[in-house]
């Protein structure tokens, strides 16, 4: 069952791994349940696109550098290219696809539309479910590097212009639309 | 990827079992290091205990005032514990320090401790590397090594370990919670990372089959001034070249009554400075002394050809540290 020792990991390469390297996995899509018989190797982002069709969360380092890849797991974001499908059993996995509801947009994305906060658009989907965890976060208190040590625990830490660039930076964006974006975020921030 | 076996493990029993049962086998946490390293064909295990689902996910308060930490809690949620910000604030800062916030909320206490090195060579199965390979070479040594070691590294590996939580922790005099088959046992975090001598392949003093259930923080640091300072290549997302956690605590004639200093990114192990730990304790808390203390500390460390800039920046950031700490007004 060994790979060669030049396999780079693309998994899902091989068809229909014995049993032992397969289970049963029951998680939520944006409000949808689903239960799957998964390869062990799968990683969420793949399963979203390759077997859910659901392509908007992208594929760009696969190794947790840029953050193109970013969704929300019970509520919290994370990098979808690095979460192995098998260990979310039981879990809500939230896209940018999930965020609409019917044709109303989510605050965010009608900001990043109003803020021109793109150019070719590749990084969005994960930047506006990054923002989407940044609200939260910040509103749970969490706090950041660039939170002020006299900031009080527990209690929702405003969003300025720096808090919001230090909590985005897992996002990169190679058209460097950067100023938009904190302006679209700082928008529905406030 | 290779194929491998997968169980949800709901107690620490059930996880050290199959542990023992499949030689070889990995824990997951958040997977942000082992899922990277499976892809890069790095790691290589056939099967996988998930920890994430046993009952080790919370902060106590234990009776005499030391605070336990769960091997998998989260560490966005361990940096934004009102416990840990107001008894432990360079722990807090120091996670806040690293990666960024997709990655720490998926990153765990555990994960995090046993996480490789960046060594760009280690991450590149075609190159030579005494860690990944035992016997097959160190290809930083000659090569490109800007951020490896200048402290305590061998001729069989000059990596650093790449962790901001475990520097801080070193400093906080906090230990590291063991269960295996033989047992719990503890050990001081600034011992769990080893050098790497001729045994680069062990990061640490983990057994095969080990679980880390846990960290704990002792009582005798709560509360204490701490800080936590990195400096990197840009302002946020990025490893340290160098940092400092530091822990100092005066008494009312103003000398040092207690201190606690670490390094990070300078060595295969969070560099716990207990030369000059000893030069400054029961001495005034003065620039000079701290200047003294530091210099003595650095005058171990054996720059190679390309990171000889990492024992001046060690230097300032951890001057900068500690005359902030003695000067909390100015802070
Ligand atoms: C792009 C990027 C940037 C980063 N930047 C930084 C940074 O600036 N600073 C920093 O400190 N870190 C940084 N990291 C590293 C990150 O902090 C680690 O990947 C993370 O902490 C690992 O935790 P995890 O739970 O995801 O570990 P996993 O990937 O799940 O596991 C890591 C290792 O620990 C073992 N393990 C996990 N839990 C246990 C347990 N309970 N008992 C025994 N073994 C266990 C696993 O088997 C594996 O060998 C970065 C990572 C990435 C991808
Ligand atoms: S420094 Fe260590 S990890 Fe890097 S190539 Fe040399 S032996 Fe491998
Ligand atoms: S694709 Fe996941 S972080 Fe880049
Ligand atoms: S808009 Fe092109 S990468 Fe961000």
């Amino acid at each position: 069952m060994d790979s060669s020792p030049h396999d780079h990991g693309d998994d899902g390469a091989d068809s229909a791994p014995p049993a032992a390297y397969r289970s049963e996995v029951t998680l939520s899509v944006n409000g949808k349940p689903h239960t799957l018989l998964i390869d062990h190797r799968r990683v969420l982002l793949d399963l979203l696109r390759e077997d859910l069709d659901l392509t908007g969360a992208k594929k760009g380092c696969d190794h947790g550098q840029c953050g193109a890849c970013t969704v929300l797991v019970d509520g919290r974001r994370v990098n979808s290219c690095l979460q192995l499908a098998v260990s979310l059993d039981g879990c809500d996995v939230l896209t940018v696809e999930g965020l609409t509801e019917g044709d109303q947009l989510h605050p965010l994305q009608r900001a990043f539309l109003d803020r021109d906060a793109f150019q070719c658009g590749y990084c969005t989907p994960g930047q506006i479910c990054s923002a989407v965890g940044v609200l939260a976060e910040a509103a749970a208190g969490h706090p950041s590097h660039a939170t002020g040590p006299a900031t009080p625990p527990g209690r929702p830490v405003p969003l300025d212009a720096a808090e919001i660039r230090e909590r985005l930076s897992g996002n990169l964006c190679r058209c460097g639309a950067y100023p938009h974006i904190v302006e679209a975020v700082q928008d529905v921030a406030l | 990827m290779k194929p491998f076996g997968y169980l949800r493990a709901t107690t620490v029993q059930e996880a050290v079992q199959a542990l023992a049962a499949h030689p070889g086998a990995r824990c997951l946490g958040g997977g942000t290091n082992l899922v990277d390293l499976m892809k890069l064909g790095v790691e290589r295990p056939g099967f996988l205990v998930e920890v994430n689902r046993l009952p080790l996910d919370t902060v106590a308060e234990l009776a005499d005032g030391s605070l336990r930490v769960g091997a998998t809690v989260r560490n966005s949620d361990l940096a934004a514990h009102p416990l840990v910000r107001d008894r432990y604030p360079a722990l807090s800062q120091a996670l806040l320090a690293g990666a960024s916030g997709q990655l720490r909320n998926a990153a765990t206490t555990g994960g995090n401790l046993l996480q490789r090195t960046r060594c760009p060579y280690f991450q590149d199965v075609s190159k030579p590397c005494n860690k990944r390979v035992p016997g097959s070479g160190c290809g930083a040594r000659d090569g490109t090594h800007r951020d490896h070691a200048v402290l305590g590294h061998s001729d069989h590996c000059i990596a650093t370990h790449p962790s901001d939580m475990a520097v801080a922790l070193a400093a906080l005099d906090a230990r590291v919670e063991l269960y295996g088959t033989e047992g719990a046992r503890s050990v001081p975090v600034a011992e769990f990372h080893r050098l790497p001598g001729d045994r680069p392949e062990l990061d640490t003093v983990i057994r095969p089959g080990e679980l880390i259930t846990g960290v704990v923080l002792p009582a005798a640091t709560a509360s204490l001034p701490s800080a936590y300072r990195k400096a990197r290549d840009r302002a946020s997302y990025a490893f340290a070249l160098a940092s400092v956690a530091a822990v100092l605590h005066l008494s009312d004639d103003g000398t040092v009554a207690q201190v606690g200093l670490a390094f990070g990114a300078l060595a295969h192990r969070p560099w716990r400075a207990t030369r000059a730990e000893e030069a400054l304790r029961g001495g005034p808390a003065t620039p000079d002394a701290f200047a003294h203390a530091v210099d003595l500390e650095l005058r171990a460390a054996r720059p190679l050809r390309d990171n000889g800039y990492k024992v001046g920046l060690a230097r300032g950031l951890a001057l900068d540290v500690l005359t902030r700490l003695a000067t909390p007004a100015r802070t």
